[in-house]
């Protein structure tokens, strides 16, 4: 077995303990049938426990990778966001020893598998190095980048779970409604993973030509049926489904169609967790909630994001500029990366100064938080994926 | 507006909540209210007390924190844009229609629609930039504004304040105490790392008011590097040139006056897959090349004193680098980059003067394409004489042949052939692979025999001496921001009145867990009386309030 192998073995293994550990805390925090929370003690413990060997598994998977490649593990897609998944546990272990929370993990942990599974979706054979990426900035600036995002992550988690205890599902609000349109989108990823593990293993693949939008000639593998087909395409694949609306130059397609997929087999999932458990899915996880201390989550929520605003600002910003003044000669060229790395920074400047300034606390700051997680995905997938620019990995 | 005189004498400027001295509430809000608002110490803020001038009233809008937060949402939405498309320096066009043309023909009316609203050059336009100024203004007035009052106030603080300041504060006691309980209290204080000070029946207990300074610091910090990044304006401090070096030319670095740079070799390298790169096989299949290395070794020179400028004897090997990526070649405070490059580019064409007949070769002659003589003497006495070079050749206008640039991509050359056997001398029009005879059938022809190829490095030389301007900025805002975040500063007022009651009162601006664990060692070292969060009371009541309505 090489390195690599062991690497991600241990990633595996990682998941694995992860999804056991969700249970567990779910479990803990449910208590037991007398109402009384003495086995939230015990099984939160056990559900650490299991959470602490996962994190250890994603430690060696990430350094082993590390011996493998010959470089630090952050230099795609892939290990980027497996990366963001593990520093989000990660932050979560730290807050659990600070706050002993189980319902932390329970809503962290399952977030942190979805991006996992997110992860994994895309290439993950090890690859070389562009010269712009050899450098120790590599690992210096990606690395704090990632901490601080898993950091300011469990702001949002936080955020949740005191929205989830506070939002009245029994009325129709706003409130209500955007808290499920949370949930949905976390299915939507579901969904994605599901239709690009399906379409991978029954070995899915339709080869065509297209002209893209300079007017060049190019070709492109679908992994998905095609339902909209690229511009001018021509299939050079038999027998694979003619694409039923073909796109302009300017529409990529392919991407296009892949997200239609997940957003067909994520609503259908969606929908099936509805008729199942008959109410909506903040209602299910609303039992979870109840013995939550409202002040305690407002304050972790708030603690985890000044903690990771500086280490943000050090990683996406400084270090991010140093490295840009010595790779591209600028220390900030307006690059869509450089562009977002800003907004999520003024983001947080502005729920800093929202909160200590105008007393923005409890659901205001809640709702804040998870926009801010809203944001670092979109950093993390829109921009990598759809706006190109300088850090396009994948 | 009148100056405040508080009961106990002092005067108070205009403006203020809490007296200066004593801590008494001036104002009837303040009176009423069952905690003081000790956020600014009840100081009288400028923006809070006058509101009549022009003056007071920018004052007053840049220093609100609603007004900062506003532009902060404003600023990101707009950066937001921006990413929407792709800002014109990532266009492959550079004249102002070519852009303008670009984003309506690549994007449609959305590209159009976005150009003419000045969102393809959005981070450079006027109305962004005034936002980045108004969010500066707004953070010095802001700033201004809060520190000033801020800093005098915790500077004068008195140890005794009056009672009614006491029991409007979150962490209050009321209760007997010992004749030894204010030394205790002292005693256990400082073990605590306060700084006490005593005055009469009374003491003060203070520790880490220089976070209270955090905010000012992080934003003096985020000036300093909004300043720098203006200072580039000024010529002198910013230099960004480009330089195109081809393999064994030497050329004067622009902007760099008294330097030169000569390009031994270019070198584009890319992974294999071989030799130790057989763990990348894979990846390499699946994406195709990627390239490993680019490099130009160089040779930097400078004039030696008192040489003549640009004489080439008069230079000195200053240093031999390879620059690469991430790896510039730095030197008296420029810097020169690796950016871009073009592989083989046409360097000299050799032809040989030909007999079309006989096929009789008169000699032959090498063209150096970026600087060609004249005349070329070939041994047989015949010369060939260089009438127009046309480096890239476009076509004939007018009859006349064009050049698209003056890069050797497609050189064409209008020849005179003088040989022996032809003395008044053929005309010939030559491009790669063609030849036009414009004034009749000629007897000779130059026929291709080689081509020299060699490779142009793009370089960036680039000077930026506002770095370590930017740099303090970050290091300051760091500091500030530790500061201010992850320390508090926290207080204690103890006083004991003639029949032994012990007043003691805590304020911390925030963490509040802290400052009761520190406390709770205290009372319990000292016998104070047991303290009330007086907060937590009035939630209480509030909570009982409330429920109490959802019940009826």
């Amino acid at each position: 077995m090489t390195l690599a192998d062991i690497s991600s073995n241990l990633l595996y293994v990682a998941f694995i303990a992860y999804l056991i550990a969700t249970f567990v805390f779910g479990g803990a925090v449910k208590g037991n049938k007398e109402g009384t929370f003495k086995s939230e003690k015990r099984w939160g413990a056990v559900a650490i426990t299991i959470t602490l060997i996962g994190f250890a598994a994603n430690l060696g998977y990430f350094f082993t990778r590390w011996g493998a490649t010959g470089h630090a593990p952050l230099s795609n897609m892939f290990e980027f966001t497996t990366a963001f998944g593990m520093t989000l546990v990660g932050g979560f272990i730290i807050l659990y020893f600070l706050y002993k929370t189980p319902v932390l993990g329970m809503i962290v942990l399952p977030v942190a598998l979805l991006i996992i599974a997110f992860a994994s979706m895309f290439p993950s054979e090890v690859s070389p190095l562009i010269p712009a990426l050899q450098t120790n900035w590599l690992a210096i600036h990606v690395s704090t980048v990632v901490i601080a995002e898993g950091i300011l992550a469990i702001s949002a988690a936080a955020g949740l779970i005191y929205l989830l205890k506070v939002v009245d599902l029994n009325k129709k609000s706003k409130q209500r409604f955007w808290l499920e349109a949370i949930m949905y989108s976390l299915v939507l990823v579901l969904g994605f993973v599901v239709a690009s593990t399906f379409f991978s293993a029954t070995g899915y693949e339709a080869d065509f030509t297209y002209v893209d939008k300079e007017g060049t000639e190019s070709a492109i593998t679908y992994a998905m049926p095609p339902i909209f087909g690229m511009n001018e395409y021509v299939a050079l694949t038999e027998d694979a489904m003619t694409p039923l609306i073909e796109t302009p130059a300017l529409v990529h397609a392919g991407k296009l169609t892949t997200v239609l997929w997940s957003v067909i087999v994520g609503t259908i999932l969606y929908w099936l967790i509805r008729l199942i458990f008959r109410k909506r899915i903040a209602a299910i996880l609303k039992p979870f909630v109840k013995n939550v201390n409202l002040q305690l989550m407002d304050e972790i929520g708030y603690r985890a994001i000044i903690i990771g605003f500086p280490v943000f600002t050090l990683g996406a910003l400084i270090f991010a500029m140093i490295w840009a003044q010595i790779a591209w000669s600028r220390f900030w060229g307006w690059d869509p990366k450089e562009v977002w790395a800003l907004i999520t920074w003024l983001f947080y400047a502005a729920y800093l100064h929202l909160r200590l300034g105008k007393g923005w606390q409890g659901e205001k700051s809640a709702w804040l938080a998870v926009i801010g997680f809203v944001i670092i995905m979109f950093n993390l997938v829109a921009v990598n994926l759809i706006i190109a620019g300088l850090h396009s990995y994948a | 507006m009148e100056n405040l005189q508080c009961q106990c004498g002092h005067v108070n400027p205009p403006g203020t909540k809490l007296c200066e001295s004593c801590g008494r509430s001036l104002t009837e809000k303040e009176q009423n209210s069952k905690l003081v608002d000790m956020r600014y110490e009840g100081t009288a803020r400028r923006s809070q007390t006058y509101n009549k001038s022009i003056i007071d009233k920018i004052w007053n809008f840049f220093s609100s924190v609603k007004v900062g937060v506003s532009i902060i949402v404003v600023l990101l939405v707009a950066a937001a844009i921006g990413t929407i498309l792709p800002q014109q320096a990532f266009v492959p066009a550079t004249t102002e229609t070519a852009i303008k043309d670009y984003y309506a023909d690549t994007y449609g009316s959305i590209g159009r629609a976005y150009h003419f609203l000045g969102f393809h050059d959005l981070y450079s336009s006027y109305w962004f930039i005034a936002l980045v100024g108004m969010l500066a203004i707004s953070l010095v007035i802001a700033s201004l504004d809060r520190f000033v009052p801020l800093y005098k106030s915790l500077k004068n603080q008195r140890v005794l304040r009056h009672p009614s300041f006491m029991d409007k504060q979150r962490i209050y006691a009321n209760g007997p105490g010992t004749e030894d309980t204010l030394q205790k209290a002292e005693t256990k204080l400082k073990e605590l790392k306060y700084k006490v000070r005593t005055e009469k029946n009374g003491l003060l207990a203070e520790k880490g008011r220089f976070s209270r300074w955090g905010p000012y610091v992080n934003h003096i910090g985020l000036i300093i590097f909004l300043f720098g990044v203006m200072l580039r304006m000024i010529p002198g401090f910013y230099i960004d040139e480009s330089l195109w070096l081809r393999e064994g030319e030497t050329r004067a670095i622009p902007e760099v006056p008294g330097y030169y740079l000569e390009s031994k070799n270019f070198e584009l390298e890319n992974y294999t897959g071989e030799g130790g790169e057989e763990i990348f096989g894979e990846a390499l299949d699946r994406v195709g090349t990627v390239a490993k290395n680019y490099q130009t070794d160089v040779v930097l020179y400078q004039t030696a004193e008192g040489a003549l400028p640009g004489a080439a004897d008069g230079q000195e090997v200053v240093k031999e680098y390879p620059i690469r990526v991430n790896q510039p070649l730095k030197f008296d405070g420029y810097a020169i980059y690796q950016m871009d490059y073009r592989l083989d580019e046409l360097r000299a064409m050799t032809f040989a003067l030909t007999n079309k007949e006989t096929e009789e070769s008169l000699g032959e002659l090498t063209i150096d394409l970026i600087n060609p003589e004249d005349t070329y003497e070939l041994e047989s006495g015949s010369t060939v004489e260089l009438l127009g070079y046309y480096p890239d050749f476009s076509g004939f206008e007018n009859g006349e042949p064009q050049t698209a640039t003056p890069l050797p991509n497609n050189p064409g050359f209008l020849v005179k052939l003088t040989t022996s056997e032809t003395p008044e001398g053929e005309t010939s029009f030559i491009t790669i692979q063609n030849t036009v005879e414009p004034l009749g059938e000629n007897e000779y022809k130059l026929s291709f025999l080689s081509v020299e190829t060699r490779d142009v490095s793009g370089l960036t030389v680039r000077k930026d001496s506002t770095l370590p301007i930017l740099g303090l900025g970050g290091l300051i805002f760091m500091i500030g921001v530790a500061q201010g975040m992850y320390f508090n500063h926290r207080r204690f007022w103890i006083q004991q009145k003639a029949d032994g009651t012990i007043l003691l009162a805590g304020h911390t601006n925030k963490n509040w867990f802290g400052l009761k664990k520190d406390l709770d060692q205290v009372v319990d070292y000292a016998s104070l009386p047991a303290y009330t969060d007086q907060q937590d009371e009035i939630d209480k009541v509030e909570k009982a309030e409330k429920d109490g309505e959802a019940l009826s």
